[in-house]
């Protein structure tokens, strides 16, 4: 399939398509780093992650519109109130679900599975009413439209660079917090030992609802990034959620690192290949290339050493 | 069998359950509706098949699969490319640039049938294939998941990945699948119209009766050493590997089984509905599947079988009045069975009917035979 591309076309193809690998990237590690809290800190499933997500696109919308309607000067800031925006209000749902549902099945993994798979259907039909069953979009700053170009072939776009940007920014803030500050010091000593950490005095039903807030709060970051890039309806965020946990997965469900390299490896993969074969087919490659690889390892990339 | 053998396989309980849903399914519904609704609820438990696989899995050994569909669908696909290569003999699609193949091929620009149709000219073929190829691809699965010890949620995440990684395939390889379509406008089994009435009528009591194989195999597997061992594995895995049974064979065999199950199922379906597609076989309608378990009783085989039915009953009424609100109830369903009653209807029945009915029952019995006593009585003074 190279033969018919001289060298430095074939050069220009994989940067190419390495770029908007790399934006696919973005939203896979930010839609990813959220599950991966949730998932692999906490041991909760939650099928209602891509709608956290679109939840995050749907506010950023209305941002959007309403800074066009009464703030026009300022349209070019939206995006960042937006996703603070964005945050809170998945967070705040988060917060809620956990409340309401998950708190009562920590230790049955595969019943969170059905129960958030259930809430997604509610919240999919809650949008749908609310915003209709078509796809919205929003319109770009000025200073994200349009694109840089590298080489004669080459180009890039600013949106693109801009997100990745974000992804990358919010990978450090989430590993600082986790490594680094004393609530995430909390949250990896629930997770090893629910009842030593509440003996040494550690709230751990707070620490599992901030821990699940924070989760969804990324997740709604994510849906603020994933506008910049493509539109949102109320099933936008299903087509992302098997990706997702092969993501997490894959990386090895403990690890942040893993999280980020697989998200890496998957949509590299996924994007180079598409210039050579159908999408379907390349996506259908990728996700066997990582449910073969799973097999062989099942602890996923980088996992933790730790003894049971 | 034996007298006592079937004794021990049949309880009187579930005896009498087995005996009302046949009673239910044979007799009741064909006299009380329509063919219409008859070959629609005909439908319905063509998911029943599934559902009870997943007792066997999720119930019984505590494998959640999320990839069913996968197996219905192949089942599903493997009868519709035979009754396919049926509709499109050389006489019917003279009209396509290269007659004798099915159509949707021809307007793939495909010239001649793939190597992996061929075989299905042949009804012998298609049968087998219907129950093997699932049960071969559960195996391979199987193998590779349970010897690395993969389970719980890891495996419930990648039948997850694996009834995406299909559905993309089907929908992509448009000329050798049908694509998004699916396999339509079947008409002939072996020169025999399947959209009559008649037909349809025997596809009916043909799935029931496929059905009841199915739970009386079901209840075999149950009843037996391995249905012991199953509960045991799902309440304590390494005890039981401790005590010296390899447990991954186990859940291969029970994982493969029920993906027979489903298979049969799916073929039944393309029987019933005309048509086999890659909505069947996807995420979406894979984890709805274990939501018709979950509601049915996910200990129940019967349940699930009774789960099948409300709830697909239940999305078509609500889903032909009120369209909006049927995710909603579905949703609300999802989060009810788990919240509220985990053991679904087969759950709900045992807690609150029957001790109700025993004790009917009992004191029918007593007041019964204090009759008898008081005629005994009267006997003794006269």
């Amino acid at each position: 399939m190279f033969a018919d591309y001289s060298t430095s076309e074939l050069m220009s193809i994989f940067a190419m398509q390495g770029f908007a690998g790399l934006i696919l990237f973005s939203v896979f590690v930010l839609m990813a780093l959220g599950l991966a809290i949730i998932f692999g800190q906490m041991g909760v499933i939650n099928m209602a992650h891509g709608e956290f997500m679109i939840l995050g696109a749907y506010v950023t919308y209305l941002t959007s519109n309403v800074f066009a309607d009464y703030m026009p000067s300022l349209f070019g800031s939206y995006f960042f109130i937006a996703m603070i925006l964005a945050f809170i209000a998945a967070g705040a749902l988060g917060m809620f679900v956990e409340w309401a549902l998950i708190r009562h099945l920590y230790k049955r993994p595969l019943d969170t599975l059905l129960a958030t798979w259930g809430l997604s259907l509610i919240l999919q039909q809650i949008y749908r009413s609310v915003f209709g069953a078509r796809e919205v979009g929003v319109t770009l700053p000025d200073w994200l439209m349009g694109s840089i170009q590298l080489t004669d072939i080459v180009e890039v776009p600013i949106n693109g660079i801009f997100v990745m940007s974000l992804a990358i920014t919010i990978s450090l803030i989430v590993a600082i917090l986790m490594y680094k500050s004393r609530w995430g010091i909390q949250v990896r000593s629930v997770v090893q030992n629910r009842p030593m950490a509440g003996a040494v005095g550690i709230n751990t039903a707070r620490v599992d609802r901030l821990t699940f807030g924070l989760g969804c709060g990324i997740a709604g970051v994510a849906g603020s990034a994933f506008t910049m890039i493509g539109s949102t309806g109320p099933t936008s965020g299903q087509l992302y959620i098997v990706d997702t946990f092969l993501v997490v997965v894959f990386g090895g469900a403990q690890s942040l690192l893993g999280t980020i390299a697989s998200a890496f490896t998957i949509s590299q993969a996924q994007s180079t290949m598409e210039f050579f074969l159908s999408g379907s087919m390349s996506k259908v490659l990728t996700l066997l290339f990582v449910v073969g690889i799973l097999m062989l390892r099942p602890q996923g990339l980088f996992s933790l050493k730790v003894r049971r | 069998m034996s007298y006592a053998g079937f004794k021990t396989l049949f309880p009187k309980s579930d005896l009498i359950g087995f005996a009302v849903l046949a009673v239910i399914l044979v007799i009741v519904l064909p006299l009380a509706v329509d063919i219409f609704r008859l070959n629609l609820i005909g439908k319905y438990l063509t998911y029943a098949f599934v559902a009870v696989g997943l007792v066997l899995c999720w119930g019984s050994g505590g494998i959640l699969s999320l990839g069913q569909g996968v197996f219905f669908g192949l089942g599903g696909y493997g009868m519709a490319m035979f009754l396919k290569l049926e509709a499109s003999s050389p006489e019917n699609t003279a009209i396509q640039s290269t007659p004798g193949i099915p159509d949707f091929m021809d307007w793939n620009q495909l010239t001649e049938l793939p190597w992996f149709w061929e075989p299905f000219h042949s009804l012998t073929f298609t049968v087998l294939a219907i129950v093997l190829v699932p049960s071969l691809f559960a195996y391979i699965i199987g193998v590779a998941m349970f010897k690395r010890r993969v389970g719980g949620v890891y495996f419930a995440i990648i039948t997850q990945a694996v009834a995406a990684i299909l559905t993309i395939l089907i929908i992509g390889q448009q000329g050798y699948t049908g694509g998004v379509n699916g396999i339509t406008d079947l008409r002939t089994l072996n020169g025999w119209d399947i959209r009559s009435d008649e037909a349809k009528y025997i596809f009916y009591f043909l799935c029931v009766f496929l059905l009841f194989v199915c739970l009386g195999v079901a209840q075999y597997v149950r009843k037996s050493k391995l249905g012991r061992l199953l509960v045991a594995m799902r309440e304590m895995e390494d005890r039981v590997r401790f005590s010296g049974y390899d447990v991954s064979n186990f859940k291969i065999f029970v994982f493969c089984l029920g993906a027979a199950f489903a298979a049969v199922g799916g073929a039944m379906f393309t029987l019933q509905v005309g048509f086999m597609s890659p909505t069947l076989v996807g995420i979406v309608p894979s984890i709805e599947m274990v939501i018709f378990c979950a509601v049915g009783g996910r200990l129940s085989i019967l349940g699930a079988v009774y789960g099948a039915l409300v709830v697909n009953w239940a999305k078509t009424t609500l889903s032909e009045s009120f369209p909006e609100l049927w995710l909603f109830a579905m949703g609300a369903l999802f989060i009810a069975v788990v919240m509220a009653f985990p053991n679904g209807l087969a759950g709900l029945y045992s807690k609150y009917c029957e001790p109700y009915i025993k004790q009917k029952l009992k004191s029918f019995r007593a007041g019964r035979g204090g009759d008898v006593m008081a005629e005994g009585v009267a006997h003794e003074r006269q």
